[in-house]
C-alpha cells in the first residue's frame, strides 16, 4: 500500500501473523505493516467488521495490535523491534490469550 | 508526594520545545514529555533525522518543516530533560502527572504543567470510513515524515483547509500515486471570507505560500476538483471506490487508497481531565480552553500553549510555548516584572500580528455542516463502539440532550480512542437534533486514564505519595 522513497541500510524482522516483515530501523510497526502491504490490523469490537489504522498519530486506535503476547498495544507508537512477534488485534485477539 | 520537578511540558512540537527550552534557560528545572519516540511533533517529526535524508528529501518537505530544526536544536541545548516515548494518562490541578513507559506507570509533580499537546484531525464522519483503505491525510503526511513511504496503490484526497493544499503537493512531489484531490470547500467561502482578506495579507507571508501550495498543487498534473461535497467511500471490507457530488454532478472515482482531511482540532484531554474550563469555539467549531494572553488556564498550575489551546499554526504556537514559559517562571517567583515584559514583548506582538490571518482561514476552511452532523443515518460516529448517527438521532428524539447522557444510552464515546475520534460529532448532532448551541449541549466529560493503562502497570508503579 506504501512504498519507501529512501532506502535505509539497517533493518529489524519482525513476525506479523506468522510472515516475516522487514521494518527500517526506527519505523513504527503500523509503518512497516503499511509498506508490507498489510492494512488490516485488528477486527472491531462489535460487530468484527476489519479496520485499518487510521490517524498513526496515536488518537483513533484503530492499529491496536498484540505484541508478544500483550493486547492492545498501539502499532503507530510502538517502534519495530527485531523478533518481535505480532498479532492482529481485536475480538479473535481477546479470545487466544484468555 | 514530593516535587520532582519546575516544569513539566507535555509535547514536544514548537510550543512544547520552545516553553521547555525558555523554561530552562531561565534557570528552572524542566522536563519534556512525548509519546513519540522522538522530539518534534506531528509538524516536526522526525525532524532531527532531516538532514540523513538527503537534499531532495528536505526540498519536498519544504522551508518550513526544516525551520523546526532550529526549535529542536535550541532544546536539545538548553538543559531541558527529554522523555520520549512516555504517555501522559492523567493530569490533575496540583500538577501531578501519571506517565506510562515501557516499565510500567508511575507519577511525577511539577509545579507548573505547560500542556502543549498539540492538535488532531478533525473526524470526518463519512458513509464508508471506517473501511480499511480509508485513512487521514494527516497519516500519509506523517508516513512521509516520519519513514519516507507515499502510497503506490490508486489514491484519492478529500477534504479542505490548509494542510489539504501543502501535504496533497508534499505527497504528490514525493511520487504518491494519487489519482485526484476533491477539495470540499464551498465556492461562496471565498466571498464569506473576502472582509478579512486585507488585514490577513498584512498578517505576514502565510497568504501567499498558502496560494503558492495551491498552484503547484493545480499545477502537477493530477486531477483537481473544487467544489466537491457528499463524499461516500464504497468497498466490502475494503476501499474499491469513491463517489463525490462537484458541482451538480455525480463522479466515481475507482481508487483503494482514500485520504480524508476536513482541518485541525486541539487535543483537549489533559487540560479537561485537570478540571480547565473550556468554551465552545463556533467558528473553529471545537472546544478550547480559557486562557490568559499567556496561557493560563482556570486552573492555578495548568497553562496550555499551542494549538491545545486553538489551531494557530506552528509560528504562533512557538510564541505561545514562550509566554506560556515566561508565565511559569514569573508566577514561580523566576523572574521578576522587568524580565517578564521583556521577554514577553517580540512573542507577544506576534500573536498580535497573527489574530486577522487566523480569522481570515477559519471563515474560508470552516467546516461545513455535513462534515459536523453526518446527514446520512447509516454513518458511524462513534468508530469504537460502532454507533450510527442514525442511533443517535433516535436517542436524541427519545429526549437525550447531552453526550454523557447518550454514552450511557449507546456506549458512543466510551471505546479506547475516549472520544478522540466521536466527541465532537455527537456534541454537534445532538445541538442539531435539539437545535441548540453545542456550547450549551456540552463536551463529553472526560476522565482519566486519557490513555489505555493495564492495571498491571499501575500496581507496578513506584508511588512515594
Amino acid at each position: 500500500m506504501f512504498r519507501r522513497i529512501v532506502e535505509a541500510a539497517r533493518g529489524v524482522s519482525f513476525e506479523f501473523e506468522g510472515e516475516t516483515v522487514r521494518a527500517v530501523e526506527g519505523e513504527t510497526v503500523a509503518a512497516a505493516l503499511l509498506a508490507h502491504g498489510v492494512g488490516h490490523l485488528r477486527d472491531s469490537a462489535v460487530t468484527g467488521e476489519p479496520r485499518q489504522a487510521f490517524c498513526l498519530i496515536g488518537a483513533c486506535f484503530e492499529c491496536l495490535v498484540e505484541i508478544d503476547g500483550r493486547a492492545g498495544r498501539q502499532a503507530c507508537m510502538t517502534v519495530a523491534r527485531e523478533g518481535m512477534r505480532v498479532r492482529r488485534g481485536g475480538s479473535a485477539c481477546a479470545e487466544r490469550s484468555r | 508526594m514530593s516535587t520532582d520537578v519546575d516544569i513539566a511540558v507535555i509535547g514536544a512540537g514548537p510550543a512544547g520545545m520552545t516553553a521547555a527550552s525558555t523554561a530552562a534557560e531561565a534557570g528552572l528545572s524542566c522536563v519534556l514529555l512525548d509519546e513519540q519516540a522522538e522530539p518534534g511533533g506531528q509538524i516536526y517529526r522526525a525532524i532531527e533525522r532531516l538532514a540523513a535524508r538527503g537534499e531532495r528529501f528536505a526540498e519536498i518537505l519544504g522551508e518550513d518543516y526544516a525551520r523546526g530544526a532550529a526549535i529542536a536544536q535550541r532544546f536539545r541545548q538548553s538543559g531541558a530533560v527529554c522523555q520520549a516515548g512516555v504517555q501522559v494518562f492523567d493530569l490533575d490541578a496540583d500538577g501531578v502527572l501519571g506517565l506510562i513507559a515501557d516499565e510500567g506507570a508511575r507519577w511525577i509533580r511539577a509545579r507548573r504543567v505547560i500542556v502543549a499537546a498539540g492538535a488532531q484531525e478533525r473526524p470526518v464522519p463519512v458513509p464508508g470510513w471506517t473501511l480499511p483503505g480509508v485513512m487521514s491525510l494527516g497519516s500519509a503526511q506523517t508516513l512521509l515524515k516520519s519513514a519516507a513511504m507515499v502510497s503506490d496503490v490508486p489514491t484519492v484526497i478529500a477534504g479542505s483547509g490548509p494542510l489539504l493544499y501543502l501535504a496533497a503537493t508534499q505527497l504528490i512531489e514525493a511520487g504518491a500515486r494519487i489519482e485526484a484531490v476533491l477539495d470540499t470547500m464551498p465556492r461562496e467561502r471565498y466571498l464569506a471570507a473576502a472582509a478579512g482578506l486585507p488585514r490577513a495579507l498584512m498578517a505576514g507571508g502565510e497568504l501567499r505560500k498558502g496560494l503558492a501550495w495551491k498552484r503547484r498543487l493545480k499545477n502537477s498534473g493530477v486531477r483537481y476538483l473544487s467544489n466537491a461535497d457528499a463524499i461516500a467511500i464504497a468497498g466490502e471490507g475494503r476501499v474499491t471506490g469513491l463517489r463525490a457530488r462537484v458541482g451538480h454532478r455525480d463522479m466515481d472515482f475507482a481508487c483503494s487508497l482514500v485520504l480524508l482531511h476536513e482541518g485541525v482540532v486541539p487535543n483537549v484531554q489533559l487540560a479537561m481531565v485537570a478540571g480547565a474550563r473550556h468554551d465552545h469555539d463556533g467558528l473553529q467549531a471545537c472546544w478550547r480552553p480559557v486562557l490568559d494572553p499567556f496561557g493560563r488556564t482556570t486552573v492555578a498550575n495548568i497553562l496550555v500553549a499551542g494549538d491545545a489551546g486553538g489551531i494557530g499554526g506552528a509560528e504562533l504556537a512557538a510564541a505561545e510555548g514562550e509566554l506560556a514559559a515566561c508565565a511559569a517562571a514569573y508566577d514561580l517567583g523566576c523572574i521578576g516584572e522587568r524580565e517578564f515584559e521583556r521577554r514577553t514583548r517580540v512573542p507577544q506582538a506576534l500573536v498580535r500580528r497573527k489574530k486577522p490571518l487566523r480569522r481570515f482561514l477559519d471563515t474560508l476552511f470552516r467546516p461545513r455542516d455535513e462534515v459536523l452532523v453526518p446527514p446520512g443515518d447509516d454513518t458511524i460516529v462513534c468508530r469504537c463502539e460502532e454507533v450510527t448517527a442514525g442511533e443517535l438521532r433516535r436517542i436524541a428524539a427519545l429526549g437525550c440532550t447531552g453526550p454523557n447522557q447518550s454514552k450511557a444510552f449507546s456506549r458512543a464515546g466510551m471505546g479506547p480512542c475516549q472520544g478522540r475520534m466521536c466527541a465532537l460529532t455527537i456534541s454537534h448532532l445532538l445541538a442539531a437534533a435539539h437545535d441548540r448551541d453545542p456550547a450549551h449541549t456540552g463536551h463529553l466529560r472526560l476522565r482519566p486514564p486519557v490513555k489505555p493503562v493495564t492495571v498491571g502497570q499501575m500496581a507496578g508503579a513506584p508511588d512515594d505519595a
